[in-house]
């Protein structure tokens, strides 16, 4: 199932407007607690700093489990960015937020 | 019982009395071997843990109750050595280094599995893409495509690339359950292997996670009730890297490929196997065109059945010294020599005539060629061409430094499993020292004649005797193991080598003691009796001199009786003659002396008729004598 992002008043324009839009996957199994605040946290964090220019789509493996090949999925919650290229993958409940933004590529790695 | 490692209190405990606390005993090889067994059912329970009954025919030798259910792993000779395969709806784990065979065991645990025995299965590997997978075993004959298509086997890659991944907080590995769950809900899996799993290691840095996780994988696989195989590298000092073994604790396999002198060997050893007996040797394992092949060392029992019949060596003076009719089937003949005695024509011969009475035979040559070796008896008369063209005979020609001793005997087994032959040729078995130590090449012969003997087969081994060492002391050592011993050996004087061969010894027969001279002729061996006389043992020329001389003697002997006889006939002749004289000269005198006679009375006669006459005419008295009166009247008138 695909859950559309949450924030609907921004959703896919932003992306078509601008070639550097964020596609972000987040990877769950289930309404695990891990899972819901990987959820809570992205969301805080992409309104802080991509506002406007996101899509989130959240993946439940439990009710697609074919959908984790793809993506080579592995650990719960993973998230995943499809563009801007190259693919990242961020796991964890994104509890640490310096290092989800290190990991989207949004501040440098030190 | 053998219980390795921690946890013994897990163990299934036996009933009490039950057989099955040796190694390998009789009853569990026969439980193996027993072809009726067969499993009548295979179901879930609904617990989810399969319920697998099996049926023996033999009772006892079937599987006990209380004993842990097996699952065959189709791999040939694993099964035999862990006594009927891996632990049923359990984890094991396949620990080595790199290269020893680990992904091979387990994927063709799933695809054996998959196509021969009905159990669908799931490779999840973690190192190899499923590209690589497919083409690897392509090689050995499964089409993974095909299976896959059938559903019977998923494949799944799992790739952990450490440069693409950020660890942020807590996670947990149900990514993976999800995918394992769906890749068995798939196909139904009733198998699983995991390779290797210790990637993930490597692709995630939180070891605290990974490893809290595993446990979880490998308690999941077991309520899942899939038999699974987890494979692991091997680490330095501990079975595996990262310790697995620590969570994975049914069964352990550990492989190896070991190099000694240059020569490698793959071998496998099953480390520990809760609940079950197992064989414990490092047994010596072959990844051939066909698959891993393991062969167990040692053999299992003495009591091979033995067989009256008596099997011919091709030549009939041999099969006569030999109490008359040649060897006992299924027994082991050693022939010792030194280079060049004809030990591989004797060979040849008992092999041409084996195959000319339509028996199957292998010839594992480790000196010569095929080519060569029918080219060489060709020269001798023995034409073994069609023999091979008829399928009878198989030539196995190999270097015997091609490959380790266990490859040897194993590559014999599966010849011979492949060829079902009657009679195996091993030519030379000393060769096979190039490829081990004379201890190594000890152990191997008795594990060949025993395999060999318990298989009714009969073998004839040639071993080469170097120049001037104890001939009677065959170079591996093997000749207690052997049933009939036969020598060639040269026997060098007056300038020739001439060619021997003895009966060292025949175990059941009464064989000859004498020594034959052993001949290499363009129609094949022969074999002539040695001069024996006052100049000794004669062989060669010096054997055909003494026979001309012999010969000479004789007709010597026969000319003279002749002449002899001829003489008193002679002589015979003579006296006869003689007599026959003597006979006339009698019958002559009879005669003369018949004519005097009657001569005589005739004289007296005459004289008579003279005196009546002479009376008359002198007027005498009628009546008167003849004698003269006139004197008896003068003497009267004297008076």
């Amino acid at each position: 199932m695909k859950r559309a992002a949450s924030n609907s008043a921004r959703p896919s324009p932003a992306l078509d407007d601008s070639p550097v839009g964020w596609d972000l996957r987040l990877y769950v199994a289930g309404r695990t607690p891990k899972c819901v605040t990987a959820f809570n946290n992205l969301q805080k964090l992409c309104e802080e700093h991509l506002a406007g220019q996101y899509r989130i789509e959240v993946i439940d493996l439990l009710e697609n489990p074919t959908l984790a090949k793809g993506d080579q999925i592995l650990a719960i919650p993973t998230l995943v960015r499809k563009l801007p290229e190259p693919i990242k993958k961020i796991i964890g409940d994104l509890s640490n937020t310096e290092r989800v933004l290190v990991g989207l590529d949004l501040r440098p790695r030190v | 019982m053998l219980f390795v490692g921690a946890n013994r209190h897990a163990a299934p405990a036996f009933p009490p009395g039950a057989k099955g606390n040796k190694l390998l005993d009789g009853a569990a090889i026969n439980y193996l071997h027993n072809p009726k067994l067969e499993i009548v059912s295979s179901q879930q329970s609904p617990q989810g843990k399969p319920i697998i009954v099996t049926q023996s025919s033999r009772g006892q030798s079937g599987r006990r109750p209380g004993t842990i259910s097996k699952c065959l792993s189709g791999i040939a000779g694993l099964d035999e050595v862990t006594g009927g395969g891996l632990p049923r709806g359990r984890a094991s784990l396949i620990c080595g280094s790199a290269g020893s065979g680990k992904t091979q065991l387990a994927m063709e645990f799933i695809a054996r599995g998959a196509r021969d025995l009905n159990e669908p299965g799931v490779f999840m590997s973690f190192e190899e893409s499923e590209d690589e997978l497919k083409s690897n075993v392509r090689s050995l004959g499964f089409d993974l495509d095909d299976l896959i298509e059938r559903k019977l086997v998923a494949l799944d890659f799992v790739a952990v690339e450490r440069s693409e991944i950020e660890e942020t907080g807590e996670y947990d590995l149900e990514g993976l359950f999800v995918r394992l769950q769906h890749a068995i809900d798939s196909v139904g899996a009733k198998r699983v292997a995991l390779d290797t799993i210790e990637s993930l290691f490597s692709g995630l840095t939180n070891t605290s996670i990974l490893r809290a996780e595993l446990r979880r994988l490998f308690r999941w696989l077991k309520a899942k009730g899939v038999t699974a195989i987890i494979t692991g590298e091997r680490g330095d000092g501990t079975l595996t890297r990262q310790g697995i073994e620590e969570y994975v604790s049914d069964c352990v396999i550990t492989l190896d490929h070991r190099i000694t002198d240059q020569l490698s060997t793959r071998r496998l050893r099953i480390v520990k196997y809760r609940g079950s007996t197992h064989g414990t040797n490092e047994y010596p394992f072959l990844i051939t065109d066909s698959g891993i092949s393991v062969l167990p060392i040692t053999s299992l029992s003495l009591n091979h059945a033995v067989s009256d019949e008596r099997v011919s060596s091709g030549v009939s003076r041999l099969d006569t010294m030999l109490g008359g009719q040649g060897y006992y089937r299924g027994t082991t003949i050693l022939l010792t020599g030194t280079a060049g005695t004809g030990k591989t024509s004797l060979a040849a011969t008992f092999v041409d005539a084996a195959c000319r009475r339509g028996e199957r035979c292998l010839y594992m040559a480790f000196e010569e060629s095929q080519d060569q070796i029918i080219r060489n008896m060709w020269s001798i008369g023995i034409d073994l061409q069609p023999h091979v063209k008829k399928g009878l005979l198989k030539f196995h020609a190999s270097r015997p430094t091609f490959y380790g001793l266990e490859m040897h005997l194993l590559v014999t087994h599966m010849l011979v499993e492949e060829h079902h032959p009657v009679i195996v040729v091993v030519d030379p078995v000393t060769n096979l020292v190039n490829a081990g130590s004379t201890m190594d090449v000890h152990a191997m012969a008795m594990r060949l004649v025993d395999y060999l003997k318990g298989r009714g087969i009969t073998a004839l081994m040639t071993t080469l005797t170097g120049g001037g060492r104890n001939l009677e002391q065959s170079e591996v050592n093997i000749s207690s193991l052997i049933d009939t011993w036969l020598l060639v050996r040269d026997i060098e004087a007056d300038g020739e080598r001439n060619r021997g061969l003895y009966i060292l010894k025949s175990r059941g027969m009464a064989h000859s003691n004498q020594i034959r001279e052993f001949r290499l002729t363009d129609r094949g061996i022969d074999l002539l009796d040695v001069y024996l006389g006052p100049e000794g043992v004669l062989t060669g020329s010096a054997r055909l001199s003494q026979e001309a001389k012999t010969q000479a003697a004789e007709t010597e002997r026969q000319e003279n009786a002749q002449r002899r006889l001829l003489e008193i006939e002679a002589e015979r002749k003579s006296l006869a003659a003689q007599v026959s004289a003597l006979e006339a000269k009698i019958s002559l005198q009879d005669k003369e002396l018949h004519a005097l006679a009657s001569r005589q009375a005739a004289q007296l006669q005459r004289r008579e008729t003279d005196a009546t006459a002479m009376a008359r005419s002198r007027q005498a008295d009628d009546g008167l004598t003849p004698r003269p009166k006139p004197v008896r009247e003068k003497t009267k008138g004297a008076r």
